[in-house]
């Protein structure tokens, strides 16, 4: 019991290991980074891609990938704002926010259940679907919250740990939950380990599919709240290749992108490395384009660490 | 004139690997122009002896000598040196060079700084000479051959380094049927030429065929040596598995009770072709044919993995939905014959793929517990005798012989009537076949329910060792189902290969 314990555990102390690292590093070359204002910073930067993380981990465990969730944001940041502008309630508009980016998940996974065809092509396709959808609902210009609306600011700023912070980690014990307690999170797994199996042992392998992208849909609305909340705007522009982003946190979290494994601890701490990663970088004045190569690196090595892993289990 | 001395002496070999003991103390002797098999379960300790005699592991103690001289290779050149060459499982040819290149790897002739293609051309067609394949020739890329072939140029690259003991592991298991009679007539080849070989194989059949001696090696030790002319199937599992076998495919009186399963004039989309079976509480009944006669087909159109294109499966008298999930609730359970691409779920641990058809009895609402799966899962460990760390891990990481068990077990686990077994002991070792007959055995027994079993197999003698009726599918057509006393082999290969159009 305990090898098996220590051998997941290590799974996750991975990517834990090079996130302390890679910081520890950055800390020795700017003691800035141990200031409480940068390292809440981090954490609020974080919130989007992690938020959406969640969602995408549970998609890639099933064995799928979402391109389009970087469009999904952009275009439930325009929704929201959209909403916001006509002065409707903030849990009005959160329900129906996430509902939205709920039925753009569904549209996914109804797609590739209904045609048979490969997630990646599927939205691919959607991915610009819903990025024109938002600039065509807005001509291209972005929607701005009226001045007077301050309620979305605690979600991504003010004083203290912003709220998305706290919802950020609700959702990953939630999530870790779903995924290892209940009948649903196993037939994720069973799906993307092996959709043959599952079919054979009575899963409803496209009802779970379908759920999956339909829940990484509404987790992908809600991360697009808090753009919204963040830049006080919807902007149809924004987030563009954040999908990369995300697929790259899962991954560096440990998720095989053949399916059957991952974790959404996992995925939102490779959601926090990226973010550090980013933050050292512009602390220490490290020009932009060399921020893309060292987080570039760091996905390559995440999956060779990954692939080395396999070959000794 | 002193005796020849043997090829091969091994004495008291000890191997510890951390505070595991993989070997303790073992014993081998294999003489010159002798054919040794070497057999056991995974794990037994089979290919730690062999890296020993290749040099890819130093022993902890004991000796060896080869021709009566001492032995102690530090790596797989000082083996092949010395005359020991290994033909594992996976072949280790260069895809890019050609078959003379790959023939003298490691070991190439030079003429000064550079290779002395005129000595490597002649060695090459030398160590050819064993064998006449029209596809090897020296500057063939070895990348454009077969399997088969490969395999052939690898036990070249052994013979053209004039070695005397060769150790096949696995040969024939990635190898067509035509072509492991055309190894084994070299096997026989090289073996008159009196070199020796050591056989690693599952298959009792091989052993019978090629060796003289076996070694059976259990738990690290060397449990016995027999001549294989007198030493019974039964015998050997017995040794492997170290308890008493009675018989490989045990037999207590079966019982036939109530109709559980009536099929009428069930037919597939291409095969097969208006099937009636009917199946009994407490009985067997096998399913005969050749493959691509419509046997898999027919099981998995009866389980709604295929659609069904007409007909009707009635199990208890109600003719349900023909789909897995179905299924399964109705009682029934399916064991594919593909258990790597259908059949299991590699990557989730063992507990999660046996209890994968009923995770709603583990956890109220949605929820599950995976202590109360292990626990469960432990049980199916205990009785089968799978070889595993525990429960949580990863079905991949175990033999064939374990994963066939586990799933195997899931059909047990969902406490299923009707067992539709496809190729159940297709590729593993005999003592996981006879657990698997004794476990077919036990639930068709039962006491209190006794269960009904449909099995496909190819192997005739496990189908007549297990079954109580025999069926033969042919161009997708079924038989009737006879009592396998009114039976012989013979009967049902006319069936099967289209010869005669029913059984007598």
């Amino acid at each position: 019991m305990t090898a098996l314990r220590l051998k997941s555990a290590l799974t996750l102390l991975g990517p834990f290991i090079a996130l302390l690292v890679v910081y520890g590093i950055f800390g020795m070359m700017n003691s800035k980074m141990f200031t409480e204002d940068v390292m809440l910073n981090i954490l609020t930067q974080t919130v989007i891609v992690g938020t959406a993380a969640i969602g995408m981990t549970l998609i890639i465990i099933a064995g799928g990938i979402d391109l389009s969730v970087g469009s999904i944001i952009a275009l439930c940041g325009v929704v929201a704002a959209t909403l916001v502008t006509w002065h409707l309630s903030a849990p009005v508009i959160f329900i129906a926010t996430i509902a939205f980016g709920a039925l753009c998940g569904l549209i996914n996974g109804g797609l590739t259940v209904g045609l048979r065809l490969l997630p990646f092509i599927i939205t691919l396709g959607t991915m610009q679907v819903f990025r024109g959808a938002g600039k065509v609902a807005t001509n291209g210009s972005p929607v701005n919250l009226p001045f007077d609306v301050t309620a979305y600011k605690p979600w991504m700023g003010g004083a203290g740990i912003p709220l998305g912070v706290w919802l950020m980690i609700i959702l990953v014990v939630l999530f870790g939950l779903l995924l290892r307690y209940t009948r649903f999170g196993r037939h994720i797994f069973a799906v993307g380990s092996n959709e043959n199996t599952a079919t054979l042992c009575g899963v409803n392998v496209g009802k779970v599919k379908l759920l999956v992208y339909t829940i990484s849909g509404a987790l992908a609305g809600l991360a697009g709240i808090m753009i919204m909340s963040k830049s006080s705007q919807g902007d149809p522009t924004t987030a563009m290749g954040m999908e990369l982003d995300i697929i790259a946190a899962v991954v560096i979290g440990g998720a095989s992108l053949s399916g059957g494994e991952g974790t959404v601890l996992g995925a939102v701490i490779g959601a926090l490395l990226m973010t550090t990663i980013r933050t050292g970088c512009v602390l220490n004045g490290i020009p932009t384009p060399w921020t893309e190569v060292i987080s570039g690196a760091i996905i390559v090595i995440a999956v060779i660490i990954d692939r080395l892993r396999h070959r000794k289990a | 004139m002193p005796p020849i001395p043997p090829r091969l002496v091994m004495r008291g070999i000890r191997k510890t690997f951390g505070s595991t003991i993989a070997l303790g103390r073992v014993d081998l002797e294999v003489l010159p122009g002798e054919v040794h098999a070497l057999v056991g379960e995974n794990g037994a300790g089979k290919s730690t002896l062999m890296k020993i005699l290749s040099g890819a592991h130093l022993p902890d103690g004991g000796e060896m000598e080869v021709d009566g001289k001492p032995y102690r290779p530090h790596n797989p050149l000082d083996a092949r040196a010395a005359g020991v060459g290994m033909i594992y499982q996976e072949l280790s040819i260069a895809p890019h060079l050609t078959v003379e290149e790959n023939i003298v790897l490691g070991m190439e002739p030079m003429k000064g700084l550079f290779v002395d293609r005129k000595a490597m051309r002649a060695r090459t067609l030398e160590a050819l000479a064993h064998f006449d394949h029209p596809d090897i020739r020296p500057e063939t890329l070895a990348g454009n051959l077969s399997v088969s072939a490969l395999q052939l140029v690898e036990i070249g690259r052994s013979l053209a380094m004039g070695c005397k003991l060769l150790v096949f592991d696995e040969p024939t298991s990635s190898l067509a049927q035509k072509d492991i009679e055309r190894l084994f007539t070299l096997i026989d080849r090289l073996k008159a030429q009196g070199i020796s070989i050591i056989y690693i194989s599952h298959f009792l059949e091989e052993v019978k065929r090629l060796a003289s001696r076996l070694t059976v090696l259990r738990d690290g030790s060397v449990i016995g040596t027999r001549d294989v002319s007198t030493v019974t199937p039964e015998e050997v599992v017995a040794l492997m598995v170290g308890r008493d076998v009675k018989d490989l495919y045990p037999r207590t009186a079966h019982q036939p009770g109530e109709k559980l399963l009536e099929i009428r004039s069930l037919s597939g989309r291409k095969k097969p072709t208006e099937v009636n079976l009917d199946l009994h509480r407490g009985e067997v009944v096998g399913i005969a044919g050749l493959v691509g006669s419509g046997r898999t087909e027919f099981l998995r159109a009866l389980f709604g993995l295929d659609p069904m294109s007409g007909g009707e499966a009635l199990v208890r008298g109600k003719n349900g939905a023909a789909n897995p999930r179905m299924r399964w609730q109705e009682g029934l359970g399916f064991l594919s014959e593909n258990r790597k691409e259908e059949g299991l779920a590699l990557n989730l641990s063992i507990a999660d793929n046996i209890t994968l058809t009923c995770l709603e009895r583990f956890g109220k609402a949605g929820t599950l517990s995976p202590r109360k799966q292990n626990a469960a899962t432990a049980v199916w460990i205990e009785r089968l005798g799978i070889k595993c760390q525990d429960p949580s891990q990863s079905v991949g990481a175990l033999s064939g012989g374990n994963q066939q068990k586990t799933a195997f077990a899931r059909l047990l686990e969902h406490d299923v009537d009707v067992l539709l077994l496809d190729e159940p002991t297709r590729g593993i070792d005999i003592a996981a076949k006879a657990r698997i007959y004794e476990a077919i055995n036990e639930v068709v027994t039962d006491s209190i329910r006794p269960r009904a079993v449909i099995i496909i197999s190819s192997y005739l003698p496990e189908l007549f060792g297990v079954c109580d009726r025999i069926a033969v599918m042919s161009q997708g057509k079924l038989t009737r189902a006879v009592p396998v006393e009114k039976l012989t082999p013979h009967d049902v290969m006319l069936v099967a290969t289209g010869k005669a159009a029913d059984l007598p």
